[in-house]
């Protein structure tokens, strides 16, 4: 029996085996109580999912997270497509230190790179002070405790991850491509339009999933730039497990996130080999 | 030549833009040197008071302690087992193995906000919140992904031929493993290593849900001291972390070098 096992189970997955039931039990298992929690708290239904319908302060939540993710997405993806274009023609050592300060930014703490921002912006902050010494304004401007600063934040945070899939995009590109099409006659930027981005459409949309999806669960910059007055999903879910104690709303709002970032995952993969994605940043 | 004039502006765009990831966290370095009792910048006169409430306030050092404590643990957790698991993916490298790594890096890619849910939940019933062992396990399955990613990186340039040659050679499978393939992709396992201890040493989403009061961490004392956001003591604790975060760096690019190297080999 044990042989017959050993013939047709190669001996590779006794090493996957570890991991895999500590995943499965004490990973997966709680998941799918949380799914299964949606449905069930306080009493078995779709009451949970009705409140979507009814309930207009977490529609106004969902529809905060959703716009100030789209927004993080655009800009972050359009800086990132500035920062890999650059880096992908610049000679070999300027690229070393492009990459060093995109890297670095990248392992700060995301508590420091917060924190910083808070010094910056603040009510009293550098920037304000800065301007109220110069005379440019006379009451300090709220650059935080409102969308503006955690968009800052957040774009902040996105630029490094938008870099990476656009990188490895543009290192495959043939460049004989755009030669041939500057030789037939075409101007630059109609090269770079009309060739040069089209090509580079699998890193941005990759750019563009992997952005939105690190967006949607995110939950340190929105609760101390925003100061309680930007309330997202991610922060809406831990005021009703920790404070109101409310699991079936929680588990419902956590069920759509979920769904959500599987749904954007699925078509990712349709674009790029994932691996190749969460690998770049290792490399 | 429009293309060269926009792509001369976009390289200055790019570079003003690199700056701006990384300079805005440098603040942190002079208002840690301020004099006085608020955040504020100093004028003139700089002071080190700050620096050395950090190092000899004992909340501040314990949470350091707990911290280290239980980021080796996750580091060294999740090097075990993720080491295992990339060598076992790719031994057998099936479509099903395929379908399982992807499950396996969920962890990395499911926002922590759910995580922190999914683990407080179960941590209740089994008596794990608010202990070591509740953070070191979630931080290693948290951490483990990266492990095999950076892992899985070396195993795809090491030439399965060497392994079939030890085991010609008449050695067994452990030994094969152990001084084979381990030492060709040791540079895989210590990046994995050190990735692994960042997440978290770095870890405050899930650590807010599953610690209290017995629990600690520095992520945890920093999440407090930047709500209250008067302290500069925070300043400094965030400076130590830029230092390490440096010297960190550092040490990854040098085995990024090595590694490099031995592919070259």
């Amino acid at each position: 029996m044990i042989d017959s096992l050993r013939k047709h189970v190669s001996p590779g997955w006794v090493l996957v085996a570890p991991f895999l039931m500590l995943v499965v039990v004490l990973y997966l298992g709680p998941i799918l109580n949380i799914l299964w929690l949606s449905l069930t708290d306080p009493e078995p239904g779709l009451q949970n999912y009705q409140k979507l319908y009814t309930n207009d302060t977490l529609l106004r939540i969902i529809w905060t997270t959703f716009r100030i993710c789209l927004i993080t997405t655009i800009i972050s993806v359009a800086f990132g497509y500035s920062i890999a274009y650059a880096m992908v023609h610049a000679h070999k050592k300027r690229q070393k230190l492009m990459l060093t300060l995109l890297l670095v930014s990248f392992w700060i703490s995301i508590l420091v790179r917060t924190f910083s921002w808070l010094m910056l912006l603040g009510h009293n902050g550098l920037l304000n002070n800065a301007l109220e010494t110069l005379n440019i304004i006379s009451e300090p401007v709220a650059f935080v405790r409102n969308e503006l600063g955690v968009l800052i934040g957040m774009v902040h945070y996105m630029v490094p991850y938008a870099v990476l899939p656009l990188l490895v995009n543009m290192q495959t590109l043939d460049t004989r491509v755009m030669s041939a099409s500057r030789n037939l006659g075409a101007t630059g930027s109609q090269t770079f339009f009309r060739i040069y981005l089209p090509l580079t459409k699998p890193g941005i949309v990759a750019a563009c999933l992997l952005v939105f999806i690190l967006s949607l669960g995110f939950y340190v910059t929105p609760a101390i730039l925003g100061g309680g007055k930007v309330l997202m999903v991610a922060e809406y879910i831990s005021v009703q497990l920790l404070v109101t104690l409310k699991w079936g709303t929680a588990a419902m709002l956590a069920a759509l996130m979920l769904f959500g970032v599987l749904a954007l995952l699925y078509i990712m993969s349709k674009f790029m080999k994932l691996s190749t994605v969460f690998g770049g940043s290792t490399s | 030549m429009k293309q060269s004039m926009l792509a001369m502006f976009n390289r200055t765009g790019a570079w003003v833009l690199l700056f701006f990831l990384v300079l805005p966290a440098l603040i942190s370095i002079p208002v840690s040197l301020t004099p006085k009792r608020f955040l504020s910048m100093p004028k003139g006169e700089l002071s080190l008071r700050h620096f050395e409430k950090l190092f000899t306030s004992p909340e501040w050092l314990s949470s350091f302690a707990q911290s280290a404590i239980i980021a080796s643990s996750t580091a060294l957790l999740a090097t075990i087992l993720g080491t295992l698991c990339a060598i076992g993916l790719w031994r057998v490298s099936s479509k099903y193995s395929e379908l399982v790594r992807a499950f396996l890096l969920l962890p990395l890619i499911i926002p922590q906000i759910i995580s922190a849910m999914a683990f407080y939940r179960l941590w209740i019933p089994l008596g794990l919140l608010d202990s070591y062992p509740g953070l070191i396990i979630a931080h290693t399955i948290l951490a483990s992904p990266m492990v095999l990613i950076t892992v899985s990186a070396s195993l795809a340039n090491f030439d399965p031929k060497l392994e079939q040659a030890s085991k010609n050679l008449g050695a067994s499978n452990w030994a094969t493993m152990r001084r084979v393939i381990l030492p060709s992709i040791r540079p895989g396992v210590f990046a994995g290593a050190l990735f692994a201890f960042i997440l978290s040493w770095d870890e405050i989403v899930v650590t807010l849900f599953i610690s209290k009061f017995n629990v600690y961490t520095l992520p945890r004392r920093m999440w407090n001291g930047i709500r209250e956001n008067t302290d500069p003591t925070v300043a400094a604790a965030a400076v130590v972390l830029i230092a390490i975060t440096v010297i960190a760096f550092g040490v990854s690019t040098v085995l990024s070098r090595r590694r490099a190297q031995t592919q070259n080999d």
